[in-house]
């Protein structure tokens, strides 16, 4: 079972005195690989709204409570817009990559809505449920060669990256041969410990890749998203050729690295929970294994460093004055644990009624991708139990190595065996 | 129970459909809301409530 309360897993300890009138470092630092920072909890108990320290040395609002971080996250006085002064990045290497590329999430209104809507149809409901059959049969690909093949395996090369990434390529029109190329730039993209520098060229070498595919798919357009977006979008004057590759790069990065660590760390998480795991495999009920995916995406909530927004007008929120240009980090992590909205919220139930949780975010800026992440997910925690049902660790968990430095949290490889 | 939506609003993240499939669809071109019922039946109100609540846009209105 979780050893979270054990003493293996020691972080070091922020070294320095804080004395009460230096306000608080964000982000803190996790304790139990599955639980938001312990500090995290007895702040969100005290104070829903409170200033941080930032790597910066600025002093953005941190907004903990499930209830302020939606009210946040739909105010029009709350700006998305990273070119704006006050905007907390989330690190140097962030900053830099934000000054190069601009794409509708870094983007208020009316101008977001009218770029999102271009895609809206790709992701929708009804298409991507219409889509189940051919993502079961491709877990059900993946699975039959992780049978055939060695034992042990990591489940994030055999399993968790290729299902997102082969269904995103699939959508998309880019060729799944260039995968290592995509995911290598996308990894030191998103690492927190990437210098500037390095989170610019990768960011410049996605671009590029994203450039010669707008090339390819002028020249020969096929029954792809990024062929759809240059007929209908690029050619008629409605996008620039560099909103297009913008826009392209979002959903290719947005479209794996997410997925892919909700599959890896969510089997870790239900591997260390039989008896959760035993229900999901045993069920008949699509239900479940679908009530499943909303709690487990609560409760990990895997973009673990709050998202960004600056105030662009003086206004009380909780008994606080925000200013114009003060940078606000929301901690969906934190907030997806408020028992003001979630009844125990440090335990894992997967019948739990979760779906109004905050892992997607929340406001004009959510998910896009969700339906297709909640089937790939329903897909896949519906299968892999039912198909390998003595799945286990490889290796003891205390040598699994978590993603702390990264936005998108997860394990970096996941040996098991069966 | 009667719903009103704001398409304008809308920012077609699904949450609805997913809620109350049989009260909210989407738009086939471009993923915008559709309101299949405005008065939906007994049965649909904890459904119709539920998409109200976990709409990101704000866009769905449930009186009653």
């Amino acid at each position: 079972m979780l050893s979270c309360h054990t003493t293996w897993y020691i972080v070091p300890l922020i070294e320095e005195a804080v004395s009460v009138e230096v306000a608080r470092e964000y982000p803190m630092v996790r304790t139990c690989p599955f639980d938001p920072p312990p500090e995290m909890a007895e702040i969100q108990a005290g104070e829903r709204v409170l200033r941080v320290r930032h790597w910066d040395g600025t002093q953005p609002w941190l907004v903990t409570g499930y209830d302020q971080v939606r009210a946040i996250l739909t105010d029009p006085r709350v700006s998305a817009d990273t070119d704006l002064l006050g905007y907390p990045h989330p690190s140097a290497g962030s900053a830099a990559r934000r000054r190069v590329t601009k794409n509708f999430i870094n983007m208020d209104n009316p101008e977001h809505d009218r770029q999102r809507r271009m895609l809206t149809r790709d992701f929708m409901v009804k298409r991507m449920q219409a889509m189940r059959p051919t993502i079961q049969a491709l877990v059900d690909g993946l699975i039959d060669e992780m049978l055939a093949g060695p034992n042990p395996v990591d489940l994030v090369e055999a399993l968790a990256l290729p299902v997102p990434s082969l269904v995103i390529c699939d959508m998309m029109g880019v060729s799944y041969t260039e995968r290592d190329l995509f995911h290598e730039l996308s990894r030191t993209m998103i690492s927190r410990l990437s210098t500037p520098e390095q989170a610019v060229g990768a960011l410049n070498g996605m671009l590029e890749f994203m450039s010669r595919l707008v090339d390819e798919k002028t020249a020969h357009p096929g029954d792809d998203l990024i062929s759809r977006l240059v007929t209908t979008q690029l050619q008629p004057g409605h996008l620039t050729r560099d909103d297009v590759v913008q826009m392209c790069q979002l959903l290719l990065v947005a479209g794996h690295e997410t997925t892919a660590n909700m599959i890896a760390l969510g089997t870790l998480t239900l591997l260390e929970r039989p008896e959760a795991l035993a229900e999901l495999r045993d069920a008949t009920d699509p239900a479940v294994a679908e009530g499943a995916v909303e709690e487990l995406l609560r409760y990990l909530t895997i973009l673990h460093v709050g998202r960004r927004r600056v105030a662009t007008e003086d206004f009380e929120f909780e008994g606080v004055r925000i200013r114009a240009g003060d940078g606000i980090i929301v901690d969906h992590a934190v907030a997806n644990r408020d028992p003001v909205a979630f009844e125990h919220p440090d335990e894992l139930d997967i019948h739990r009624k979760a779906r109004h949780h905050l892992a997607f975010g929340y406001g004009i800026h959510q998910c896009l991708g969700q339906p297709l992440a909640r089937v790939e997910l329903a897909v896949v925690y519906s299968t892999l139990y039912r198909r390998i049902p003595t799945l286990r660790l490889a290796v003891p968990l205390e040598e699994i190595a978590f993603k702390h430095d990264n936005v998108v949290y997860g394990v970096e490889s996941l040996p098991v065996t069966w | 129970m009667r719903v009103t939506i704001d398409q304008d609003k809308c920012v077609g993240a699904g949450q609805c459909v997913f809620a109350a499939p049989d009260v909210f669809d989407q738009r086939d071109d471009d993923g915008v809301v559709v309101l299949l019922d405005e008065e939906p039946p007994a049965e649909q109100w904890e459904a119709t409530r539920e998409a109200a609540h976990v709409c990101p846009a704000l866009a769905i209105l449930v009186e009653g």
